[in-house]
């Protein structure tokens, strides 16, 4: 069971993660966008949507440092335990009550707006009720346990285990004894990467940095000299659906 | 240099009579699927009006366009790239639906169906086509239709202008203008997007939105000056007019001006060159209508058809830009003008200002418009119409405005001597600086043109396009096309978008 948890799970739900993206990108481009609803509602996004999104920022950023660098190298340079913690928690809970407030506006603009609630697909409900269910594991172990409670010290276990996965050796028994909010946590960490692909957080891959340094107006010649010859009128007709 | 060509329009306005089937043909052709029900690619509006989506003229609010920094650099009005890049998040400068219009659709069904020997006669009741709920319409693409209701007076055009225009009905001075996608040389849409999804076709200067590479950043929208970029809320990427481009290859017009009742649109190529833009966009305001036509190089000059011949363009695009109708009402009458070039994006759709409505004004105030002095008199008078009309095409230079319908004017009053007495009226022909044989030609052309001379397309992509011409839809149904239905693939993020 534990094998199965903490080794197949994590490499199964990278090995989607990445064979996800390569399927929708080589067969979706059209369908990769960060889908847009500002323009059906301003009012909630406009506030919800940074905070989401810098709140994010932050957690992701958070979340590198806590897993990828071990406490042996911050020990190393000089930071000490209490330090670490309290830059973490704090720095933790300030971007995380951030994401939570972003991302309870956007949920909230998809149930007050009948005009947003109408362009929301299956997907998206999928993907904020993930997103919903990592945020509150995620703050109940910075909030409840770390900030109010005796604390869990994750970089000597939750962490090392981590990194195991990407030198090939985890060891789940690093996780066994980890509080069950780290552990749903973790679990749905990885279940949530193998969501990604199939969701519009494509876009986040498509973050257009290049912007910053190329030229303004973009000049493009056709690629293909001579447009195909299309079907006879009668089988492209059949095609266009009257809108209801 | 580096010449390239330009299909480009003029739109007479004299001729408009605001019938929208411009707008109809285009929207059947372009725009009549779910997530565009509110995009009108062609739209037709009455000016003074707020227009469509409203107040889109007001850029102090919208920050569409160009402008100069302090120190004369040409920047985009909604900032730096970093700037822009900051807001990506939630866009400041997004029209909201509610600035187009909320889209609506009816239930017919219950006047078929309605029973017989009802008390009351069954109505169709509006419903959002957004939300599916019963709806009150409010507003829509053409709400202000000849001077309907009182939004015209709200005009962004009148903020510069002291006077105002009345809207009282026996003074009242109005137009149809007829807006696509200007095709700018210097978009200001493609400089936003941060994707580099959109861009300017080498070939003939048609801006285009990439489907496939286009990820909804929305920036587009916001910079373009004329808000003919519009977010597909279904597919969630932005589309635009395409000078139907697919007939623009076949040699054949756009719907828009094929389906042109007043016959008033013209389409021809234009040679330009493209290293002369950026400086011909950061010259002062006053100089940017002539500033613009200088960028537009002599299809006649030897020197021009050697450059294009070493640019490797075909033959029949050196001659069919000789015979430009675009080019002759451009730079060679100068009757043509640009819509806002203050935007400094080098529109390239132009416009014969309406003569008409100003000679109204002119018949009301008892002047003889068959006089010469009389007819240049009455239009140095008219300032109120004439200032309307230089802010919306030569950037509040009332003198040029005031130029060209002079030589409207004064086109009109020789061709009735002509015509009528038999009689060369010198002294109109002095007064415009215009030869007899120019002015007939410029009538002709504004008159009677027939369908070849209107629309003098290239045939050049004929060879390779000429399978298109039988096509009968619409090419961009096909694989990741924004026509969408051509049972390609279906995109993950719609397909399971519930249908209304």
């Amino acid at each position: 069971m534990s094998t199965l948890v903490w080794i197949v799970l994590p490499y199964a739900c990278l090995a989607v993660f990445v064979a996800g993206h390569v399927w929708r990108w080589r067969h979706d481009q059209f369908g990769w966008t960060t889908h847009t609803s500002q323009l059906l509602e301003n009012r909630l996004l406009r506030l919800g949507s940074p905070l989401f999104h810098l709140g994010a920022f932050g957690v992701i950023g958070g979340h590198a440092m806590g897993l990828l660098v071990p406490a042996s190298w911050t020990a190393a340079a000089g930071v000490s335990e209490h330090t670490y913690h309290l830059v973490s928690v704090t720095g933790g809970t300030i971007t995380g009550v951030m994401l939570v407030a972003g991302l309870a506006l956007l949920i909230a603009r998809r149930f007050v707006s009948g005009r947003i609630r109408r362009v929301t697909t299956t997907m998206d409900r999928i993907l904020y009720a993930a997103m919903a269910a990592m945020v509150v594991l995620g703050m109940s172990g910075t909030v409840v346990i770390n900030l109010l409670g005796d604390g869990y010290d994750y970089r000597e276990t939750l962490a090392v285990w981590f990194r195991g996965i990407f030198w090939l050796r985890p060891d789940p028994a690093l996780m066994s004894d980890a509080p069950l909010v780290f552990q749903l946590h973790a679990i749905g960490g990885f279940l949530f990467l193998a969501l990604w692909p199939f969701t519009r957080l494509v876009h986040v891959w498509s973050a257009p940095l290049a912007y910053l340094w190329r030229p303004y107006v973009v000049y493009r010649g056709r690629r293909t000299p001579a447009p195909a010859a299309q079907p006879a009128p009668a089988a492209v007709r059949k095609v266009v659906t009257p809108s209801s | 240099m580096r010449i390239r060509a330009q299909v480009a329009m003029v739109m007479n306005l004299d001729k408009c009579i605001g019938c929208h089937t411009c707008s109809v043909t285009c929207k059947q052709t372009w725009t009549n699927r779910e997530g565009t029900e509110y995009v009108w690619f062609n739209n037709v509006e009455t000016k003074p009006g707020i227009g469509y989506p409203k107040h889109y003229e007001d850029q102090d609010r919208w920050k569409g366009g160009w402008k100069l920094d302090t120190k004369g650099r040409l920047v985009l009005r909604g900032g730096g790239r970093a700037k822009r890049l900051s807001r990506i998040f939630a866009n400041p400068d997004l029209p909201a639906i509610d600035d187009y219009y909320e889209p609506a659709t009816f239930d017919k069904d219950i006047l078929v169906n309605a029973p017989a020997g009802l008390k009351d006669t069954p109505v169709k009741q509006p419903y959002s086509k957004l939300t599916g709920e019963p709806m009150s319409i409010e507003w829509g693409a053409n709400w202000e239709d000849s001077l309907g209701g009182d939004s015209g007076k709200d005009d962004p055009n009148f903020r510069n202008m002291v006077e105002k225009v009345t809207f009282e009905f026996e003074k009242t001075f109005m137009f149809h203008l007829p807006r696509i996608c200007e095709h700018c040389l210097n978009p200001a849409c493609v400089s936003a997007c941060p994707s580099g999804a959109m861009y300017k076709r080498e070939e003939d200067g048609i801006v285009l939105v990439d489907q496939d590479r286009c990820r909804g950043w929305r920036m587009c929208v916001s910079a373009c000056p004329y808000k003919k970029v519009y977010v597909n809320h279904a597919t969630g990427k932005a589309e635009k007019c395409t000078l139907c481009f697919p007939r623009i290859e076949a040699g054949q017009p756009t719907i828009c001006s094929e389906t042109c009742v007043g016959r008033l649109r013209y389409l021809g190529i234009l040679w330009y060159d493209e290293e002369a833009v950026l400086a011909a966009a950061s010259v002062p305001e006053e100089e940017l209508l002539d500033a613009q036509r200088a960028v537009f190089l002599d299809p006649f000059d030897p020197d021009v058809q050697r450059a294009a011949r070493e640019a490797g363009h075909p033959e029949e695009w050196i001659e069919a830009a000789k015979a430009s109708p675009v080019w002759k009402l451009i730079s060679e009458y100068r009757i043509a003008l640009p819509l806002h070039p203050e935007y400094r994006t080098l529109p390239m759709v132009w416009y014969v200002p309406p003569l008409s409505p100003v000679l109204d004004a002119a018949g009301a105030a008892g002047r003889d418009d068959t006089n010469a002095d009389d007819i240049f008199h009455t239009i140095d008078d008219l300032r109120i119409p004439v200032a309307y009309l230089a802010s919306l095409f030569t950037a509040g230079d009332t003198a040029a405005a005031g130029g060209v319908l002079m030589k409207l004017a004064a086109m009109r009053a020789y061709m009735r001597a002509r015509t009528l007495d038999g009689t060369v009226a010198q002294e109109l022909l002095d007064g415009i600086g215009m030869t007899g044989a120019q002015v007939e030609a410029m009538y002709r052309l504004l008159a009677i043109a027939k369908y070849d001379e209107r629309y003098v397309i290239p045939a050049a992509h004929r060879g390779q396009a000429a399978a298109l011409e039988e096509l009968g839809g619409c090419s961009l149904d096909g694989e990741g096309g924004p026509g969408m239905g051509g049972g390609g693939r279906v995109p993950v993020t719609i397909a399971s978008r519930r249908n209304p």
